[in-house]
């Protein structure tokens, strides 16, 4: 098994170096004078680098399981996936409206590095920080303030469910007039989009104690308010960090295409759609991926804290 | 467990199953309260928040008013700041009856565009996700090199790509519904392959053992045990795709040059203003959401039953 493993790295290591040296070529660089295309030896060794591409991965994927491995094999296509982007776009000269190719992308984040921190403070944090924290929040107050109300539960229950086949985002015009064009109206948005998800996880999280377990406090003749904070919120954390992790997302989107419909002239979405207007391709990738960097960034934050937070539970315990 | 359960029903004694107008009681009516409510509030909240324009622009400055005439004002503008309710069902009915369906001004006309983009991206991503989950559950290397990324992609904000989406399919040529399908058709794309993945995996060993001692082919253990398996699995992704593509469809009719479908109905509204137009494309966007998701749920119900009555 270790033979199999040195084998398969090895082999990637021999495709990624082939890889490297069939990036200095003038046709991969766009360096070829003008009118001249690619040679046909290009192609051919473009062909041949295609193939071992695809077999050092199958071969990595057909390695036993393991975390480490798993990750690997994942990046290893990522990094294939780019690398040809970045090649078949040069070579063909794909037009840069259509697609930019990666090193522009990440040569417009270098140089347009304090553009798009800018919209990253106005978008997350700002807008998405302050309106997922205050939407998170109150839905999960809400939740615990109608933990004793029955008669509430039903009636929001079967409403706030409901909402998650609305296009909430839509009252961004609405929230832009009332709070204007500033970071405001986009936590606004975000407040109303994410607040329906953690309400019904947590009713649904301080219902999931088991019923040995509640008797056990019964029989300890613990108050509803130890119950709650010793027994139910506790069994709750695993719904409570997935409506979390649930908003992270929602969050992002909620403000990103709130600022479609109008902003100050900064902020991701902003960024995104002016420039796609004005073709300006790169930057716009560029503010994609601050975005998409954002929102697994948050998630692994989010996955860490409740491993923290909720280490005992079996759900954290069995990954 | 199994067995644990079986005890648990066994020993059960079955509550006296409620008849329907004490259910209608239990359930309907806590929604209703609350619905009352929340009516209650919205016409407290028009009041309050139209007060100062309706002081400043309606009544008259040099005669005394009552606060009667100040709530008859409020609730009477003709741009206010919070519409009352009643204003948002006069305007949404006027907009469906005294219109002919094909004029702009009616909301059917917009519903059937953003409808149509929505259904056509909704099938198009169903498709993909399904043949994408299959590849992925017969390929080792599809499920460890690409499954990761599109696990991952569930944490991203893919609706931020819509306006490249649109300038690429734009400079191909492509207009109309196509642009709005294609954003729709990815939203949709990613949650029903993520969850079709999971049911296609969720036959126990002892089910495709038995499949196998049929010698069943990949076709017949497909067809036969893991697509009827993973029905549990695709229907609530279904109803999740549905809903993330009509927001696709609606953030794709934003872009300047849109003119009809309820986002640039939103995006009309909001530039000359007219709050009561909002709301009501605002109510009809939300009706379209719960009748597709509703038409969603519909068929899961009868493929169940159909399926053996689980439903």
């Amino acid at each position: 098994m270790k033979q199999a493993l040195s084998k398969t790295v090895l082999f990637a290591l021999v495709s990624l170096g082939g890889a490297a040296v069939l990036m200095m070529q003038p046709a991969a660089l766009g360096q070829l004078p003008e009118g001249t295309a690619p040679s046909a030896l290009f192609w051919l060794a473009t062909a041949v680098l295609g193939a071992l591409a695809v077999q050092s991965v199958r071969m990595m994927a057909a390695l036993e399981d393991g975390r480490l491995v798993g990750m690997a094999t994942a990046a290893l296509f990522g990094l294939w996936i780019v690398y040809f982007w970045q090649l078949l776009v040069v070579a063909f000269e794909v037009p840069r409206v259509l697609l930019p190719p990666p090193a522009l992308i990440v040569q417009s984040i270098g140089t347009h590095s304090a553009v798009l921190w800018g919209d990253f403070v106005q978008t997350v944090l700002k807008a998405v920080l302050i309106g997922w924290a205050l939407g998170s929040g109150l839905g999960f107050a809400v939740a615990v303030a109608i933990d004793r109300q029955p008669f509430l539960q039903r009636g929001l229950l079967p409403l706030a469910s409901l909402t998650s086949t609305i296009p909430l985002v839509a009252v961004a015009p609405i929230a832009v007039m009332w709070f204007g064009f500033e970071w405001q109206s986009k936590a606004a948005v975000v407040v109303l989009m994410t607040f329906f998800p953690m309400l019904v996880s947590t009713l649904a999280g301080l219902k999931a104690s088991g019923k040995l377990e509640r008797e056990l406090m019964y029989s300890f003749a613990a108050s509803y308010t130890r119950t709650l904070l010793a027994l139910r919120l506790p069994s709750a954390l695993p719904f409570i960090f997935g409506a979390l992790k649930v908003n992270a997302t929602l969050a992002l989107i909620g403000a990103i295409v709130a600022e479609f419909f109008g902003s100050p002239t900064s902020g991701l979405g902003f960024r995104i759609s002016t420039e796609a207007s004005r073709m300006n391709m790169p930057l716009v990738w560029s503010a994609i991926v601050v975005a998409a960097v954002t929102g697994s960034v948050a998630y692994a934050v989010l996955v860490q804290f409740e491993r923290r937070a909720a280490f005992w539970h079996p759900s954290v315990r069995g990954s | 467990m199994r067995s644990a359960k079986h005890w648990q029903m066994a020993t059960m004694t079955k509550p006296a199953s409620p008849g329907p107008w004490q259910r209608l009681q239990r359930d309907g009516l806590p929604v209703l309260v609350v619905l009352a409510a929340a009516l209650v509030l919205w016409y407290i909240a028009a009041v309050w928040m139209n007060a100062a324009g309706a002081i400043e622009r309606v009544l008259p400055t040099d005669a005394p008013w009552t606060w009667q005439d100040l709530v008859a004002a409020t609730l009477d503008m003709q741009r206010p700041v919070m519409p009352a309710p009643h204003q948002i069902a006069l305007d949404f009915w006027g907009s469906l009856v005294d219109w002919p369906i094909d004029s702009p001004r009616n909301l059917l006309f917009h519903v059937a565009v953003t409808a149509e983009s929505t259904l056509w991206g909704f099938v198009l991503g169903t498709l993909l996700g399904l043949v994408l989950a299959v590849l992925i559950v017969h390929s080792r290397t599809l499920d460890r090199a690409l499954l990761p990324w599109i696990v991952a992609s569930q944490t991203v904000p893919v609706l931020a790509i819509a306006p490249i989406v649109l300038v690429i399919l734009g400079s191909l040529g492509f207009s109309g519904v196509a642009p709005k399908a294609v954003i729709a058709m990815y939203l949709c794309f990613f949650p029903v392959t993520v969850a079709m993945v999971q049911g296609l995996r969720s036959p126990q060993r002892i089910e495709t053992e038995m499949m196998h001692t049929y010698a069943a082919n990949w076709w017949q253990s497909l067809w036969l045990l893991r697509l009827p398996a993973s029905l549990p699995f695709l229907f609530p992704a279904l109803r999740v795709g549905i809903a993330a593509g009509l927001v696709g469809a609606m953030v794709a009719e934003l872009p300047t040059g849109a003119v009809a479908g309820l986002g640039a109905r939103l995006l009309t509204g909001s530039y000359y203003g007219n709050t009561i137009q909002i709301w009501s494309a605002l109510v009809m966007s939300a009706l379209l959401g719960l009748a597709l998701t509703m038409a969603v749920a519909g068929v899961e119900r009868l493929v169940l039953r159909r399926r053996g009555g689980q439903a």
